[in-house]
């Protein structure tokens, strides 16, 4: 009976006090977390919208699917474009793209990969910048498009890096996803007001 | 006092060479194969685990009169999951970037088997200064191990250390280095490679 005793006694003390010891450091780290994640998140917007200094947020849906879209404000506090997130599969795990879009509705600003786990030295070229940068300016109706092994040909194309079709292809998919849940939730007309 | 401190530098030597964990003892694989496609990814993933063994063994070492023996292993994981979670709390608040690279394979740091071996073979049985020792010795063992892993695997793999460019144009990388295949090429070579130096250690005293 008293080694049970003691047994429940010693667990429940180690538990409690970890719990104690981990309870506090939490509350220190997490402010912490938090900001890295909002910075990471700021940076990503001005990198997709060039020309914003700020930004602010605006959300629509429920806790379910949720649809976040950035704002990004100029030094003069006027429009320069929507930011959003494409977030989907890729070749191997998750992608995750910040992408800019034109106050016309019309054209990419930029996109950025965010994260990624594709293959290295082949998928995971899709955060270069040379694969990133042919989306600037990029047409997106009626819907972006890939072409293999050659300079695209039209407004709305890019081209698909060379042994990772597939890495490029779900880049394009995840932005055209994107882009459409978007211009469906948040018409311009409410952007621009 | 000088028996003392031989002791306790043995101790800490044992796990530089005696005892290194991932080649000698082949423990800790997990985070031996899985993070060591670079040098920061190594040494951070050796530094976070060097920090939990060592926060372990004094734990352990400081309440090893009073754990009742059937309680023993749970009460270490209870201790070991706290450091790993300050560990990983820590990389994500002061050190975004690494956390990120090593993603999920800090909190498996909780069953990297080294830190319970260690709890359970030594600081159990010893008092504070011998297992602060011996955490000291495995941890940088294992640091330096993984360094040397990540150092290997990220010359071939980007022709560069610590993000350096090392070699020039003419170089063709090794993807498969960087890849899950290259740790097991690397680790192979490690392991036989300290097979064949401690053989020759072994034979040389004796005269053969």
């Amino acid at each position: 009976m008293n080694k049970i005793v003691k047994m429940v006694l010693v667990l429940s003390i180690t538990g409690a006090v970890s719990g104690g010891i981990l309870a506090q450091v939490f509350h220190f780290a997490d402010p912490l977390i938090q900001e890295n994640r909002k910075k990471e998140l700021r940076e990503a917007i001005f990198v997709v919208l060039s020309e914003a200094k700020d930004y602010t947020t605006l959300e629509k849906g429920n806790d379910k699917e949720k649809i976040v879209v950035y704002k990004g404000i100029d030094a003069d506090g006027k429009l320069v474009g929507i930011a959003f997130i494409a977030d989907g599969g890729g070749f191997q795990g998750n992608i995750r793209i910040m992408v800019g879009l034109s106050t016309d509705y019309l054209k990419l600003k930029g996109i950025k990969v965010l994260e990624q786990n594709e293959t290295p030295g082949l998928g995971n070229r899709i955060k270069e910048p040379a694969f990133e940068d042919q989306f600037r300016g990029l047409e997106i109706k009626p819907k972006v498009e890939y072409i293999k092994y050659r300079k695209p040909e039209k407004p709305n194309q890019i081209q698909a890096i060379t042994g990772a079709t597939i890495s490029s292809e779900a880049v394009v998919k995840n932005i055209n996803n994107a882009v459409e849940r978007v211009l469906k939730n948040f018409p311009q007309e409410e952007i621009l007001k | 006092m000088a028996n003392n401190n031989y002791n306790l530098w043995h101790e800490f030597k044992k796990g530089l060479w005696q005892e290194l964990p991932p080649f000698r003892l082949i423990l800790g694989m997990c985070p031996t194969l899985a993070v060591t496609n670079s040098v920061i990814n190594g040494v951070a993933m050796g530094l976070a685990t060097s920090f939990v063994l060592l926060s372990a063994n004094i734990s352990v070492s400081l309440i090893r009169k009073i754990v009742p023996s059937q309680v023993r292993i749970a009460t270490y994981v209870v201790v070991i999951a706290l450091y790993v979670t300050v560990a990983d709390l820590f990389l994500a608040a002061m050190f975004p970037p690494i956390s990120k690279a090593l993603g999920p394979y800090v909190p498996l740091i909780v069953v990297n088997c080294i830190i319970l071996g260690r709890a359970e073979g030594f600081a159990q049985k010893n008092p504070l200064t011998p297992s602060i020792m011996d955490a000291l010795g495995i941890g940088l063992g294992f640091t330096l191990s993984l360094a040397l892993m990540g150092g290997i695997r990220e010359i071939f793999g980007f022709g560069s250390i610590l993000d350096i460019k090392l070699l020039g144009e003419w170089f063709e990388p090794w993807i498969v280095m960087i890849l899950p295949a290259g740790a097991f090429f690397v680790f192979g070579f490690l392991v036989a490679l300290t097979n064949y130096l401690s053989k020759r250690k072994a034979a040389a005293p004796s005269g053969h």
